[in-house]
């Protein structure tokens, strides 16, 4: 039996003025599963997470989510861009955790994580810090709430990335290469978090360049080259036993 | 001499910042402060002796009943400029920062035009306005009015003032705003996006709290500012507090004395906004640092403790 599709990316088109960055992209994610993207800097890894919450405007081809096309309607075969407040909707139940925490300095910790629960879920404040006290100790914070995220090494702040964008309990995670910005003996912290997420069933979309960690959590590992889907595969066999030659020498430089 | 004994410290040295270490004295600095502090005591020996400064009269107009009325005037002047001014200037900022070419047009040539025009100029084209427009009319443009009425009746010397100094002070303002939000790193705004909040959510929580570190500086400059421009206001026979100590001295001619009087206020009002500053920066720094600085108050008790 097969879990539903929760991810549905075909044709996928995208170019920065005459650049093309991702050309022709397909992808499918299903419920709970565990999805790493590796390819070099430059291959459209960060561009492909960031047209499935419409953060990049697409130019060919469709994103779905949850059988939803974001950012778009499509009206006699054409693709309308959604207007704001729609966009909106859709991003709020995709969470996104990004390379450079992107936490709100000006706010402690439990205000970043409650910020969206109250202004975009509607959440009563009450409710909203229950909830953010809860997964502030789900990623082993508990205690900090009333620091600032300049207190913070960069691998606890990276953990209330991840709890801020659980806060709004989506259904899907995207992590746009959440270890890169952390000293090396910080990266540890950070993958558990999304390991054990992995364990709970959550849907999860990971651009990463830790082969040892898509080794151990991925369900598929999709290796991406000048914006295109080289091949796709469980981590045994990609990382193992690459079938292209583009793979192996990819992998035989970053291994 | 032998090493063993060059380990163990003389008892004296306890007492010593670390042992063995001379700090380079610096007579230099000796020399050159007492030289500045004996100029400065014969600066203020020439102003306390100096018959002419009328000390006497100062302190008898200090608290006079005009002065203080046009250092009130003075004040809400400031205030109201500066609210008005910053309300129109975020409002400015966001115009010039949104996508649509024609606003940012509109709102760049407005800069344009209020930063070109010399504030003087402005105020009396504003108190002159009935030779432009005879009447103003409300209505629909093109089309009819609903009601209309005499500019000179409706601008009168302070209207010209306030609408004037607004404008003026709305064209910096909008630079001073639109400063403040480009300085807000890109992915902060990624990050409110990807967790569903809107633009105008987004430019309320995150981006202008953020902002507002750089823009309070400048607005502090531009507040102080303010305050000493609506001395210009006197030109136009509105009294604030220049044009008080003006109206006194052009009945007893004590000029110098009376110009103290309202350079002491100046000074003293600036003081007090500089102050405020001070705190009100402390507060937007929350986060920006990992520890705030101590308040002036905070460093003397340390110091005395």
């Amino acid at each position: 039996m097969s879990a539903a599709t929760v991810v549905r990316i075909s044709d996928l088109h995208k170019s920065y003025g005459a650049t093309p960055v991702l050309r022709g992209v397909d992808l499918e994610v299903r419920q709970g599963e565990v999805t790493c993207v590796i390819g070099p800097s430059g291959s459209g890894k960060s561009t492909l997470l960031r047209c499935v919450n419409h953060l990049e405007k697409i130019n060919a081809g469709e994103v779905e989510v949850d059988g939803e096309l974001i950012g778009y309607r499509r009206h006699k075969g054409r693709l309308h861009e959604l207007k704001d407040r729609a966009i909106t909707r859709q991003r709020a139940s995709i969470g996104m955790v990004f390379q450079n925490f992107n936490l709100f300095p000006h706010l402690t910790v439990l205000e970043n994580v409650i910020e969206a629960p109250i202004g975009v879920r509607g959440l009563s404040r009450a409710a909203a810090v229950v909830l953010g006290k809860e997964l502030i100790a789900r990623v082993g914070l508990a205690g900090r709430e009333e620091s600032y995220p300049r207190q913070l090494s960069g691998g606890q702040q990276q953990r209330i990335a991840i709890a801020r964008a659980l806060a709004m309990e989506p259904k899907l995670m995207l992590f746009d290469e959440p270890t890169s910005a952390l000293d090396p003996e910080l990266v540890g912290e950070v993958l558990a978090v999304i390991a054990d997420l992995a364990e709970a069933g959550m849907t999860m979309v990971v651009v990463t360049h830790e082969m040892a960690f898509a080794r151990q959590v991925a369900d598929t590992v999709v290796f991406l080259d000048e914006g295109r889907v080289v091949e796709s595969g469980p981590p045994a066999e990609l990382l193992s036993a690459p079938r292209h030659a583009r793979t192996r020498e990819f992998l035989a430089r970053v291994l | 001499m032998s090493v063993s004994t060059d380990l163990v410290p003389p008892p004296t040295a306890r007492t010593a910042p670390a042992a063995g270490v001379v700090p380079l004295r610096r007579p230099g600095r000796w020399i050159s402060a007492l030289v500045v502090l004996v100029m400065l005591a014969a600066a203020v020996r020439s102003v306390v002796t100096n018959e002419a400064f009328q000390w006497g009269v100062v302190g008898e107009y200090f608290t006079a009943e005009v002065v203080l009325r046009g250092l009130g005037l003075t004040l809400w002047l400031t205030v109201l400029t500066l609210v008005l001014g910053f309300a129109l200037g975020t409002v400015l900022a966001v115009l010039r920062l949104s996508g649509n070419p024609v606003l940012v047009g509109v709102a760049w040539g407005y800069v344009w035009i209020f930063r070109s025009v010399p504030m003087l100029v402005q105020l009396l084209f504003w108190f002159n306005i009935g030779a432009l427009y005879p009447t103003l009319a409300f209505g629909i443009p093109f089309g009819p009015d609903f009601v209309s009425v005499s500019s000179t009746n409706l601008i009168g010397p302070l209207a010209a003032v306030i609408i004037g100094l607004t404008l003026h002070e709305a064209a910096y303002a909008a630079e001073i705003v639109r400063g403040g939000v480009i300085s807000v790193e890109q992915g902060q705004v990624e990050a409110a996006l990807a967790l569903g909040m809107g633009r105008g959510r987004i430019l309320r929580r995150i981006v202008l709290p953020q902002a507002m570190r750089s823009i309070i500086p400048a607005a502090g400059n531009s507040l102080i500012g303010t305050l000493k421009g609506t001395s210009i206001v006197s030109v136009l026979a509105v009294q604030d507090l220049l044009f008080s100590v003006q109206l006194i001295y052009n009945r007893n001619y004590l000029i110098i004395p009376l110009l103290l009087v309202a350079t002491i206020w100046y000074v003293a009002v600036t003081s007090v906004l500089s102050a405020a500053q001070y705190y009100v920066e402390r507060y937007y720094a929350r986060g920006a640092v990992r520890a705030l600085p101590p308040t002036p108050w905070q460093r003397l008790k340390g110091r005395l403790r």
